[in-house]
């Protein structure tokens, strides 16, 4: 009897374990967070919440970085090309939808797609009638070619991107409409304008790209009689549903209807705040606090709250459902410099990969919310990429210190060797990130020195390959963002050989293989980005079968928006809560 | 008088000149003399040769070191003229040259944050003389008694908390949690003086709290000292009544070191009081100057640092000649 009893006491005892246990096992997460709180939970991320067409209001957001620039054509903050959606408009723009669709280009000042003719190397673009300027002007062809020409004039205008000239300047060597010797200021000659509507693009050879191109900020029209070169960024002529108010570098902007932006032009944007305020603070935290709230409406930079209020989102249901973690577009890494040795030996390359602790290393940038486990070095979103390979099993989430050991035989220095691991010191994650990868390197005999250097001169330091020999930088601490939505857009300034420059190089490793050059080649002269998209993933593996990065993780933030905005969507070419669909409720 | 004032106007504007130096050497000439290109900080992703060029001939980088303080100091005195690509348009002297981040001329940008540093420092500079000198003295009469203590407690407590301490944990409390105040952000006191007060009240009391403390401090110590003096003896043994005693002959001489120490610190808060300032998210020249350290905006820097050393020079003249209005004994010659 008794035996029966305590036979029954034990079942119960181990049932309420079992059943504390699975409990427990469901309600925490990774990031800490509970399951009970996730419902509605990065909804954001996938559909549009809270839809609505109710318009007025005020629209706050708010930011830590200041804008580079608000001139299109210098403009090269991705934020910031969130925020110019709001009072310009180029020919083609990303669609304001959630998901794929979002990645999509479709016309906006442009009548429609653009013909292409000669091969595709002509694109001859129509442009929308009944668009206008803030004043009213028509915007016309000779706008869009005025505001290209303007990238050009680098040494008024310098700091955005500089794509434009590398495909059409076809050795002109135009000097910008500033110093133009044409009357009209439109000597660019491998663009035509036979008439107000329409415009021709004369490419030296064909590039699926070239839309891309057409949609980024620089490629806006700009009146050229309103154009007040360098000092244009304080007041640019607006052609979207906003006009600049006023700006102050360093405080913000405020932004008002334009009247003469007409709705049904613009598929895009809603128009629906009657006023859009853009406030830089120096305390983040601060920050936080207002917007949790409700006090302001969304942190605009895009990189996520900070660890106060992540810890405090994450364990409220309330506020967790107005939150979401999506993928930024980055990705962070390390490279290897095959300029300084022994990381000209790729089992060197190797060693340091096994050797790395990918959970350590995903915790110093903030946990698994800061992003995903890097696998390879094409992040999810951009056409090619295929996250599950995982080529040096780095989602396993530990280091592989056999195969680490072993890699290190077989490149010649089984006892280990010493290197320097270069690292922004305005960074913090970066430098956490270093040091985990110091105390990883250790483990395998490896002395890994860490050289902190002034995060301003990034061009010059990291960003000069002769520099990186110099100082023996043997592994570089990095981030990066594709400026357009395509493989080459990602992975060309990383890993093209005719992109390593001597200043501002982006192309830390120095690959320059003939083989992953000529893919680039062959998926720029595909028809459409879907036919180059294979390309970019064969480029992918090459680079990972040369080991010569460490992918750290693919890049996430905490986004939280205040529970008022309506049509709250991230749109994936982005990584960002698109800004030309919000409104404000009440 | 007369003399003593020139004389002392002259050391201003030396000093001036060799603040300016030594910031123009350690800004612009220290990169050049370590043989990097300063114009690669300002190219940003893209450093073609155009580029860099532009940015050369722009901050003047292509010019020898010398002819670039030239240029800059005259600047300040006539004026230059700044080339925006479109047309060449003159910047109207006192001209610190423009902003490379915002193309905008250093003078306005200060001329916009000064307002907000100027309501902070001041605001606060009121409250903390008023509240630090007359707790200092009380705590001085009231010497070893429990008033005494606790005084000298809450004084201690002020030196040793940070400001970016109490800065995040006063709006927590009286905002966030009492709701005593309005979430605010700053507002210029002529646009909204109640919003501007309501955003001002946090960060007075917050940056007063720190130099009050020290104020009470120093009071009660100084106050102690002059209570021993003979002077202070015989005023009493004359019959005149302790409250005059106090106010007509300790607290005057009390007040010297005072006024020594309130002329520097305002002087220096004038200059940007950047912690405050950051905490509370003012936009006055204390975060002006920090976002262009960060940013290395040269223009920018140089501007608020003469700016700030003026305040300090100044204050420290004005403090001088109003030695001679409180004690009877000094004589400006």
């Amino acid at each position: 009897m008794i035996r029966r009893k305590q036979a029954l006491a034990i079942t119960a005892v181990i049932a309420a374990l079992s059943l504390t246990a699975a409990c427990g096992g469901n309600d925490k997460k990774a990031d800490g967070s509970d399951d009970k709180g996730d419902k509605g939970y990065s909804g954001a991320t996938a559909s549009l919440v809270n839809a609505s067409d109710a318009k007025g209001g005020e629209l706050k957001l708010w930011s830590p970085q200041d804008v580079d620039f608000l001139d299109p054509a210098r403009a090269y903050y991705g934020f910031v090309w969130n925020l110019q959606r709001l009072y310009i408009r180029q020919l083609y723009a990303y669609d304001s939808k959630p998901g794929a669709a979002g990645t999509k280009l479709v016309p906006d000042l442009a009548a429609g797609e653009p013909v292409l003719s000669n091969d595709g190397k002509t694109y001859t673009v129509k442009i929308k009638d009944g668009v206008k300027f803030e004043d009213g002007s028509p915007i016309t062809a000779k706008d869009f070619k005025y505001g290209i020409e303007r990238v050009f004039a680098q040494d008024v205008l310098s700091g955005g991107p500089t794509y434009l000239i590398d495909l059409l300047d076809q050795g002109q060597k135009y000097p910008g409409p500033y110093k133009d010797t044409d009357p009209n200021k439109m000597g660019l000659k491998s663009v035509e304008t036979p008439d107000d509507h329409t415009i021709v693009f004369n490419l030296a050879s064909a590039n699926s790209d070239f839309k891309y191109l057409l949609a980024m900020p620089s490629s806006s029209p700009v009146p050229a009689g309103k154009d007040e070169g360098a000092s244009y960024t304080n007041k640019p002529v607006a052609t979207g549903p906003y006009k600049v108010e006023s700006f102050a570098s360093g405080k913000g902007a405020t932004f008002v209807r334009n009247e003469n932006w007409d709705q049904a032009t613009d598929t895009i944007r809603k128009g629906l705040p009657d006023k859009v305020t853009f406030t830089v603070t120096t305390n983040p935290d601060d920050m936080d606090q207002r917007l949790l709230s409700g006090d302001i409406d969304l942190a605009v930079d895009g990189t996520g709250v900070q660890q106060a209020a992540k810890n405090k989102i994450l364990k409220d249901a309330n506020l967790k459902k107005n939150a979401d973690n999506p993928y930024t577009g980055y990705i962070r890494y390390f490279a290897f410099p095959q300029t300084v040795a022994p990381f000209d030996n790729i089992e060197c390359r190797k060693a340091v990969i096994y050797a790395a602790d990918p959970k350590s290393l995903q915790n110093a940038r903030g946990g698994p919310t800061s992003g995903d486990l890097g696998a390879n070095m094409l992040p999810p979103g951009i056409p090619g990429s295929d996250k599950k390979y995982d080529p040096f099993n780095l989602t396993s989430g530990k280091p592989q210190l056999d195969k680490a050991k072993a890699a290190l035989k077989a490149c010649g220095k089984p006892d280990g060797f010493e290197t320097t691991i270069a690292v922004r010191n305005n960074r913090a994650p970066e430098v956490k990130s270093a040091e985990s990868l110091q105390a990883a390197l250790a483990k395998i005999g490896v002395k890994a020195t860490i050289d902190q250097y002034d995060g301003k001169l990034s061009s010059s330091t990291i960003g000069s390959p002769e520099n990186v020999k110099k100082k023996n930088y043997g592994i570089i601490v990095m981030g990066w963002g594709a400026d357009y939505n395509s493989g080459s857009g990602f992975l060309q300034p990383l890993v093209d050989g005719s992109f390593i420059l001597p200043n501002g190089n982006n192309n830390y490793t120095e690959v320059n293989d003939p083989e992953i050059n000529g893919l680039f080649k062959t998926a720029a002269a595909a028809a459409t980005p879907e036919a180059a998209a294979p390309f970019y993933g064969q480029i992918n593996q090459k680079v990972m079968e040369k080991a010569l990065y460490l992918p750290i993780n693919f890049d996430k933030a905490l986004i939280y928006h205040n529970p008022r905005l309506t049509n709250v969507y991230f749109n994936d070419s982005m990584g960002r809560i698109d800004l030309a669909v919000l409104g404000v409720g009440k | 008088m007369l003399v003593y004032l020139i004389r002392r106007l002259f050391n201003v504007a030396a000093t001036l000149l060799v603040v300016s130096a030594v910031t123009f050497g350690i800004f612009f000439a220290v990169p050049k003399l370590t043989g990097s290109d300063p114009a690669l900080m300002y190219a940003g992703r893209e450093t073609s040769e155009t580029a860099l060029q532009g940015i050369r001939v722009k901050m003047g980088f292509d010019k020898p070191i010398s002819e670039q303080y030239w240029v800059f100091l005259k600047g300040i005195f006539v004026g230059r003229d700044y080339d925006a690509g479109t047309e060449v348009t003159h910047c109207a002297a006192p001209c610190f040259g423009y902003s490379f981040k915002s193309e905008a001329p250093v003078w306005q940008t200060m001329l916009d944050r000064m307002p907000v540093t100027l309501s902070l420092a001041l605001g606060a500079a009121v409250i903390w003389v008023l509240a630090g000198v007359a707790t200092g003295v009380v705590s001085a009469l009231k010497r070893r008694t429990a008033i005494d203590r606790t005084v000298m407690v809450g004084a201690l407590a002020g030196v040793s908390l940070p400001i970016f301490f109490t800065g995040m944990v006063a709006p927590a409390v009286f905002v966030y949690s009492l709701g005593w105040l309005d979430v605010s952000n700053y507002k210029p006191l002529t646009e909204d003086p109640l919003a501007w007060l309501n955003s001002m009240i946090l960060p007075w009391v917050t940056l007063a709290f720190l130099f009050a403390a020290t104020y009470a401090r120093i009071t009660r110590a100084t106050m102690l000292e002059v209570l021993g003096e003979d002077y202070i003896r015989t005023a009493r043994a004359k019959g005149l009544k302790e409250g005059v005693v106090i106010r007509k002959h300790a607290l005057r001489s009390t007040l010297t070191p005072i006024v020594t120490m309130f002329g520097l610190d305002l002087g220096g808060l004038l200059g940007g009081a950047v912690l405050t300032e950051t905490t509370f998210n003012f936009q006055g020249l204390g975060t002006a100057a920090v976002a262009a350290i960060g940013q290395g905006d040269l223009p920018v820097i140089m501007g608020v640092t003469l700016l700030a050393a003026l305040f300090v020079v100044m204050a420290n003249l004005i403090v001088d000649l109003l030695y001679a209005v409180i004690d009877p004994r000094v004589r400006l010659t």
